[in-house]
């Protein structure tokens, strides 16, 4: 029996199908590992623009390796370093503006940095303060999602809101290859798929979900054609290609635009830290892997195809370099000194409801009158410096 | 000891032993019953190469092959959901979720399925499996990976909800885990992980589920608490010279051992409840209902209770504020002998 022949309209009735074929097509890449633009290729972006995008990935390259060494100092608590994923971020963000929606997983740092989130507040969560996750109010960033895939099922109901609304904005989310094994990934795309809700689906494939590797994750090919089941469009990118990344971006947000037709982005790329400061990837990935991807860095990529343009120069390095050393120090100089100032330990109580009921102003009181003239907020220990032995902060501490 | 001695084969040598972490003590179960039975298989992510991240499994893929010892793609519904019908199909899986906040995703399995199949089926068809999980907060983690979600599960009949408080009591309690005909949630209590050295038996046996411990005895107070919190109490107690607590470790959960409880309030007249979870609707809440019913004219003072406030668990700077301390612990003991 013939489907088709008995329900010859299943695919025309399908608005959100018409007039798409769903292929995935080869690899969007404009620079090679040495940043050498393709043969025949436009850039995407004039050079000043793409010295802005260089300027950002590098930023926030400093910034997470700062992070790293306040964490290994005890100063902070655990964070997910988004070494190596700069350029899947950065270039993203570019083809966006601040009227669409950003929804990260929890390894978007240079995204947030991009979109204007500042380093103090990055700092301040990562310290465990809820001010650091007090999204200014009208700024369309949601804080970070750890429990994986949860966030995608936001970003629709985010684009259907705006669609709803008639604003012009869309919906980006950010994921790993691990979340694509998670339900709520594929409930969310279908959803957007079925509604026509226009979302970009962007996977930072980093070939690692903690331990599991790509390979095991997942027995399809790409990532990229788990779209073509949902009825959207799939494409796969170089993601340490900022360009690439830019221009693939950029048209799908056109196109979810104007059509509402969704995209899922597969961006390539590698992660090339821990998963977070708790993590040993020596336990079970080996040395030759990492060193391949070091070739592959995006943000010496894009550093290479500048120099070669004459766009960027020895000079701007080391002006970008003091300049961004600086604005770090600034910053964690300013959270140091927010916890120093003793915020409120009972903060959990106070945005726990609208308004907060009479049982739970007693345990307020309670819980005054139980930490009167103790300081109970907790900082971090020092002696957290070696990884390896969990995914968390402070349980070597409580180790002997 | 004695639990693990009366339940052993019986023998009249001496049960060796070997003073371990709890996460030594979880490993050290899991390889004995894994040799012990082939049907053990365990699943989850991180489990194998990785050996879990808290290294709860390392080295068991190595030894038992990692068809036995299963890296998963990250799916906790999936984990679940495919070991429910492991279960049924006559393996014995152990589904590793990487922490308890993350079992959410699995609970649309061992509500509607796994706590309910031997009831829908007049006990044809069964699920004897164990999803361990750790537990509870006390380690400055990130986000999600400190809750305290026992009563959600207490209060799923079907299930049985187990939370050891030490290594020797993990390794026991886990051994009984593997050897139950119901499902099992093997709560974790992350913050001991590696706090506390225990003699814990080599070859021993498993631990009575259904059954309380008396970790201390007393005649002035009953402290009723389970998991980390053990710990804690102990704590507060060092510094309550005075006043004689006895303390009643539940281990169990679900089914809560009722004559324990009622036994210890009826020889003490006063009654604390110690647990991390939020206070409202927390195990406290029908312990307290049980005293009521079978202990009421035996209480010699209003019962109390140190709990969770009322709120989302807090980042890390504020959960010192968040989850009982000694302080909180030794003012409701006295609070109970003043009333």
């Amino acid at each position: 029996m013939n489907h088709d022949t008995d329900h010859p309209d299943t695919h025309a009735s399908q608005p959100q199908a018409a007039g798409w074929t769903f292929e995935i097509p080869p690899r969007l890449r404009f620079l090679d590992e040495d940043g050498r633009l393709a043969d025949g290729a436009t850039p995407p972006l004039p050079d000043d623009r793409v010295r802005d995008l260089y300027a950002h990935m590098s930023r926030a390259r400093i910034f997470d390796d700062r992070l790293l060494k306040l964490q290994r100092q005890g100063r902070i608590g655990t964070f997910a370093p988004c070494f190596g994923q700069e350029a899947c971020q950065v270039g993203s963000m570019a083809a966006l503006t601040s009227d669409d929606w950003f929804v990260p997983a929890f390894r978007e740092a240079a995204a947030a940095l991009y979109r204007g989130a500042s380093m103090k507040a990055i700092l301040l969560y990562a310290m465990g303060f809820e001010e650091g996750q007090a999204v200014p109010r009208g700024v369309r960033d949601l804080p970070v999602a750890i429990p994986i895939g949860s966030q995608i099922a936001h970003a629709v109901g985010l684009a259907w809101a705006m669609k709803r609304k008639k604003d012009k904005g869309i919906a980006i989310c950010f994921f790993g290859d691990g979340a694509t094994s998670e339900g709520v990934t594929h409930e969310s795309i279908n959803f957007a798929a079925v509604l026509r809700i226009p979302t970009i689906f962007f996977c930072q494939n980093n070939q690692w979900a903690i331990s599991t590797p790509r390979r095991i994750q997942t027995a399809s090919e790409t990532i990229a054609q788990k779209a073509i089941a949902h009825g959207i469009r799939g494409i796969q990118v170089d993601g340490n290609d900022v360009l690439a990344v830019y221009a693939a971006t950029k048209e799908a947000a056109d196109i979810a635009r104007s059509t509402g037709m969704s995209t899922l982005i597969e961006g390539i790329t590698f992660r090339r830290g821990v998963h977070t400061t708790a993590d040993d990837p020596r336990v079970y990935r080996t040395q030759e892997e990492e060193d391949a991807w070091v070739k592959r860095d995006p943000i010496d990529r894009v550093r290479k195809y500048l120099e070669a343009r004459g766009s960027w120069s020895a000079e701007d390095q080391a002006t970008l370099e003091s300049r961004v050393n600086a604005e770090t120090q600034t910053a964690m100089a300013e959270a140091e000194a927010f916890r120093d100032a003793k915020p409120d330990a009972l903060l959990m109580f106070d945005h726990a409801y609208a308004q907060m009921d009479p049982y739970l102003a007693r345990q307020r009181q309670e819980a005054e009158d139980a930490l009167e003239g103790r300081s109970v907020l907790q900082t971090i220990s020092k002696r957290i410096g070696k990884t390896g032995s969990s995914s968390v902060v402070g349980e070597l501490e409580e180790a002997e | 000891m004695t639990a693990i001695n009366q339940s052993a084969a019986p023998s009249t040598e001496p049960m060796k032993t070997e003073r371990i972490t709890m996460v030594q003590a979880i490993n050290r179960a899991l390889d004995e019953e894994m040799a012990r039975d082939p049907s053990i298989i365990l699943l989850g992510e991180d489990i194998g190469v990785d050996g879990g991240v808290f290294r709860v499994t390392q080295g068991l893929q190595a030894k038992y092959g990692n068809d036995r010892v299963v890296d998963t793609p990250l799916t906790e519904a999936g984990i679940v959901g495919v070991g429910i019908g492991l279960a049924i199909g006559g393996m014995r899986p152990v589904c590793e979720i990487q922490f308890s906040g993350f079992m959410n995703y699995c609970f649309e399995q061992i509500q509607p399925h796994a706590s309910r199949f031997r009831q829908r089926t007049c006990g044809s068809q069964t699920v004897p499996m164990v999803v361990r999980a750790p537990s509870g907060g006390g380690i400055r983690a990130l986000e999600h990976h400190s809750e305290s979600e026992e009563v959600m599960y207490v209060h799923t009949p079907g299930l049985v909800v187990l939370m050891p408080s030490g290594p020797r009591t993990a390794y026991g309690l886990l051994k009984a885990a593997l050897r139950s005909p119901d499902p099992v949630i093997f709560f974790e209590p992350k913050s001991i992980y590696r706090a506390i050295k225990e003699d814990v038996p080599i070859g021993g046996g498993a631990l009575p589920i259904g059954k309380a411990e008396v970790a201390q005895q007393g005649t002035d107070v009953t402290v009723v608490t389970w998991g980390a919190m053990l710990k804690r109490t102990r704590e507060a107690l060092a510094d309550l010279k005075d006043v004689s607590v006895e303390i009643v470790d539940l281990l169990t959960l679900n089914p809560l051992d009722h004559d324990a409880i009622i036994a210890s309030v009826k020889k003490t007249g006063r009654l604390v409840v110690i647990h991390e979870a939020p206070r409202t609707a927390g195990l406290a809440g029908e312990i307290y209902a049980r005293v009521c019913e079978d202990a009421f004219y035996h209480l010699r003072a209003p019962m109390t209770r140190v709990c969770g406030w009322d709120v989302p668990f807090p980042l890390l700077a504020r959960e010192a504020a968040y989850l009982p301390d000694k302080q909180r612990i030794a003012a409701a003991i006295l609070k109970v002998m003043q009333d």
